[in-house]
């Protein structure tokens, strides 16, 4: 059962392939169809592979697949080949599932676009780089899938290229990531060189032989290959402006899928991790923590509805690497997939709204949405209180364990968690209740109904917010007027006509997730050793590295009640501000948090200024001194060669002197030599 | 005794004409120098006992070939001197004099101070019987016969080359000046005209040509 | 080894000498038959120092070097007045000067 491991990939692959070559023949929908049912039957594949692994002993869980030899370069030799074992099912498990929701759900999303094919050629080969990056049994197969999805990201976000903002977007997902991988591939050198190899069955077996300053060397390294990857302080700020891209690959990409591989990373490598100074792990829990708090400041002030969830992404990658830099990585896991199903189902439920309101992003125009959008509606509900950590729902229970192993290593770190926390119940409620509850604003024209949001379009003369810097540049305001994307009702500008429910391919997908999400917990219950299901499943791969804490019942209930109550305070908070206050009387959005701290805007002033000219600097130097000094070997020859060229007159008689001269010389040197005759 | 005197005055002789070969402006003066070298050159042979060689060098040398430069001289009509005073290249003739001596000095030098260590006593293939056309013969005969064959292929060669060379072929003189700029010497000939008949002056306006470059 | 009033350290200076000369020769004049018989003083030379050292080791190769260098030099004399006389029929006023088109 096992053997049929290559056919995860390679499934997606084979969409990829057929659609590239036959998807503008096959049309919509079928070429979507086409890319969901290959997608299915890998998913269907990995079924059959974690059954078989089920059915092996937990010890020898562990199933490798060399496909040939890559790279074959004397001492250093590299296949392509899978590793499947419980870290590896897991994560292709989540993926591959709700690849298959999100690729019906976009059948559904993508109808009447004119690259509609494109689209489902790009989604494809994102998911085959994916799941080679998660199967793949070496550091440089789980590369090629890491540049993969960059590779996809980049095309799927600036998806609707011919609005510069939304190809400046695609750019800058793509060069930030690239900053991130110059760390994982010096991370991958060093790995080599300390080891002799990069496989992970290697690396798992020599790792405890490493020397502390390589182990942490690597780390370190990882860590900036991660924090560019999922996203986390300071190469964050490629998320945000990623949602110009359609919303079903936001929900693929930037919530369940490609901002985990930072996470897989680091726990694929956990035994060096292990090895390393103290040092390490507790940068990469304070860069989690640090970065959950900022995200989700900034997340409060946003009016998106999307770039609310873009931050509070970055903000739940946050407590992943929390997790992981307390010891924790089954929590970690465990938020990964919890997370994994309710952002794609808030995600998707957002998509749903903006298709419903005719491309309208801007939470100021929507309201009470949830009569027109029952299902949506309700299955945002259970994504928002999965989120906000209310038991049941699962993303308490993932939550609460990070939050537990956060406590057992800094106080301090468990703090920011709950402040975290707190702030995610408030902005996540806001959301919903700007969403969902309240009066509609969209019956009206927009001058009437939400004149701040006319004032910042320009529509209203006056406003002194008006928009400027990056929130004029930001691609999903763009995406309201200048997408290809067709619109439904009559204009954003002026009265939405009547918002309808979503076709069936759109809310399936939706209800399967809140179904997930709800239940999701049961994976991982803390009561006794026999639910806690996945730690089980994952001891094989991150045993001997997890961290293990003993502490009393007491301080476990303690702390969860504590997080809980967190987040109901959040929610109440959002509740007296936004649900029972009329729309004049809310708050405006802090200017500093609604920009982001002003981020965006200090790294460009610093790379247009200071960084210009010391850009400048570095390509004078290679101008003048190196392409100097090679264009200076060739003046200086030509000059030799002219000066020598006199030599030539052409006279004979100088000629002569000149072998006359030659003669001389060899007679004297004779002499010298004392020759004997 | 004799031997000194002979050497004296050949060496003379040869010095002299050696020089006059190089001052005289006469073509033909200057030919005739080289004749008195090469018959000093033919009395030091026999000073040196090769009376075979010096007679061949009379014969050949001075016999023939300087005749031959005269015939070429007088056929051509190039008797007419050359201007010596100017020197188109810069720095030549200081040169050459350093050159000279130096080459002279340093030949001198590896003659003199050197040993010879040749192979001669156990050799011996000269038996001084007087027969040196004999002994001559013989070597050429068994030891050098292929250079002797080639030898004679060469000379072949070089008559049949020189008769091709000296074909007359049709076509104007060149006016030196059409096809090559500032040429020292310079004149101008009528067209058909086959025979330097201007007898132009002495002085060639050599003009001043830097070295080339 | 000869013992002889004259020791061939003297033959070998003054050939020595007429090789400069004759060097000196070809550098100094332009006419291109001057130039020549330059060149014949140096091929003189060269014959005595070979009759010399003939004497010096008794081996009468050194004087059927000569004899080849004679038969060359007159075999050279011909083909190089050839050249001359070739040229100097079309350019009369010609010197070594004049081809000097293959210059740098």
């Amino acid at each position: 059962m096992l053997e049929v491991t290559w056919l995860i990939p390679a499934l997606p692959l084979a969409g990829f392939l057929a659609l590239l070559v036959a998807g503008r023949r096959l049309g919509e929908p079928l070429a979507g169809w086409l890319a969901t049912a290959a997608v299915g039957g890998s998913f269907a594949a990995t079924v059959v592979v974690f059954l078989g692994l089920l059915g092996e002993h937990a010890e020898e869980r562990t199933f490798t697949q060399t496909l040939f030899e890559w790279v074959p370069a004397g001492g250093f030799s590299v296949d392509v080949g899978f590793l499947a074992d419980p870290l590896s099912v897991t994560m292709c498990l989540f993926i591959t599932g709700v690849a298959t929701l999100i690729h019906l759900y976009a059948v559904g999303y993508m109808h009447g676009d004119p690259d509609f094919t494109k689209f489902f050629v790009y989604l494809n080969l994102f998911v085959f780089s994916m799941l080679m990056l998660v199967l793949g049994d070496n550091l440089l197969v789980t590369f090629l899938g890491w540049e993969g999805v960059g590779a996809c990201s980049y095309f799927l976000v600036s998806f609707w290229h011919t609005s510069d903002a939304n190809a400046s977007a695609g750019k800058k997902a793509f060069v930030t990531n690239r900053i991130g991988d110059w760390g994982y591939m010096i991370a991958m050198f060093l790995t080599f060189t300390a080891l002799g190899s990069i496989s992970y069955v290697d690396i798992a077996a020599g790792a405890g032989g490493l020397a502390t300053t390589t182990a942490t060397g690597i780390t370190v390294l990882l860590l900036v290959g991660a924090v560019g990857k999922s996203a986390q302080l300071p190469l964050f700020v490629w998320l945000p402006d990623a949602m110009a891209g359609p919303t079903p690959v936001s929900a693929l990409i930037h919530a369940a899928t490609m901002v985990t591989s930072g996470v897989y990373l680091l726990t694929r490598m956990n035994p060096v991790i292990a090895q390393a100074a103290d040092w390490a792990p507790m940068t990469i829990a304070v860069v989690g923590a640090l970065t959950a708090l900022f995200a989700a400041t900034i997340a409060v002030a946003q009016t998106d509805i999307k770039k609310v969830l873009a931050y509070s992404t970055v903000s739940q990658l946050g407590y992943m690497f929390l997790a992981i830099g307390s010891g924790a990585y089954i929590a970690a896991i465990f938020h990964m997939v919890t997370h994994a199903f309710f952002k794609a189902l808030m995600f998707l439920g957002s998509g749903s709204v903006i298709h419903a309101m005719g491309d309208e992003q801007d939470m100021r125009r929507m309201g009470a949405l949830r009569k027109l959008l029952p299902i949506t509606a309700a299955t945002f509900i259970v994504g928002w209180l999965a989120i906000a950590g209310v038991p049941p729902f699962s993303g308490f229970w993932s939550k609460d364990e990070i939050l537990l192993y956060a406590y057992d290593t800094s106080p301090v770190l468990w703090a920011i968690g709950l402040v975290t926390a707190v702030l995610t119940g408030f902005y996540m409620s806001r959301q919903v209740f700007l969403t969902f509850f309240g009066e509609a604003r969209w019956d009206r024209p927009i001058t009437d109904a939400a004149p701040d949001l006319a004032c910042e379009r320009g529509l209203l003369p006056g406003g002194d917010d008006g928009l400027e810097g990056d929130e004029a540049e930001s691609p999903t305001v763009r995406n309201v007027y200048e997408s290809g994307h067709r619109p439904h009702g009559v204009g954003p500008q002026e009265a939405i006509s009547s918002p309808h429910e979503s076709p069936w391919t759109m809310t399936v997908p939706l209800v399967v997730l809140a179904g997930l999400a709800a239940v999701g917990g049961a994976l991982q219950l803390p009561f006794t050793s026999s639910t806690r299901r996945l730690e089980h499943w994952l001891e094989p791969v991150v045993a001997p590295d997890e961290a293990i804490i003993s502490v009393a019942t007491s301080l476990k209930v303690g702390l969860a009640v504590v997080a809980v109550i967190g987040g109901l305070i959040g929610i109440a908070g959002a509740v007296v501000l936004y649900l029972r206050r009329r729309p004049a009387d809310r708050p405006a959005e802090p200017r500093v948090l609604a920009r982001g701290w002003f981020y965006d805007s200090t790294i460009s002033a610093f790379v247009g200024g200071p960084g210009r000219k010391a850009f400048d600097a570095v390509a004078w130097f290679d101008r003048t001194v190196i392409d100097g000094a090679v264009n200076g070997t060739a003046a200086l020859v030509r000059g030799t060669g002219g000066g020598l060229r006199r030599t030539q007159t052409g006279f004979v008689r100088a000629y002569v002197g000149l072998l006359t001269g030659g003669a001389v010389i060899l007679v004297f040197v004779m002499i010298l030599r004392g020759v004997v005759l | 005794m004799v031997e000194v005197v002979v050497f004296a005055v050949a060496a003379l002789v040869i010095l002299g004409g050696a020089v006059g070969v190089i001052i005289n402006r006469n073509p033909v003066h200057a030919a005739l120098s080289l004749v008195a070298t090469l018959f000093g050159i033919a009395v030091l042979f026999v000073a040196q006992e090769a009376n075979f060689l010096a007679a061949v060098q009379v014969i050949v040398y001075a016999g023939a070939i300087v005749v031959l430069f005269l015939f070429v001289i007088m056929l051509l009509g190039v008797d007419t001197s050359e201007d010596l005073d100017a020197e188109p290249l810069v720095g030549q003739r200081p040169a050459a004099i350093a050159l000279g001596v130096l080459i002279a000095a340093g030949l001198i030098a590896v003659v003199t101070t050197s040993t010879i260590t040749g192979v001669p006593a156990a050799s011996e293939r000269w038996v001084r019987d007087g027969q040196d056309v004999a002994q001559i013969g013989r070597l050429l005969f068994t030891d050098y016969i292929f250079a002797f064959e080639i030898t004679s292929l060469l000379l072949v060669i070089a008559v049949v080359g020189a008769v091709l060379l000296a074909r007359t072929r049709p076509g104007p003189q060149i006016d030196a000046t059409e096809t090559v700029p500032s040429l020292p010497g310079d004149r101008r000939f009528a067209l058909d005209d086959t025979d330097a008949d201007t007898d132009a002056d002495a002085d060639d306006t050599d003009t001043e040509e830097a070295d080339a470059s | 080894m000869i013992v002889a009033a004259v020791s061939s350290g003297w033959y070998l200076s003054l050939a020595a000498v007429l090789f400069a000369l004759g060097a000196v020769g070809v550098m100094v004049r332009r006419n291109p038959l001057v130039m020549f018989m330059c060149v014949e003083l140096m091929l003189n030379a060269v014959n005595l120092t070979f009759v010399t050292f003939a004497r010096e080791l008794n081996d009468v190769g050194g004087q059927v070097v000569v004899f080849f260098v004679l038969v060359v030099a007159a075999a050279e004399v011909v083909v190089g007045l050839g050249i001359i006389v070739s040229i100097l029929r079309r350019r009369p006023a010609a010197t070594a000067d004049d081809v000097s088109l293959l210059r740098g």
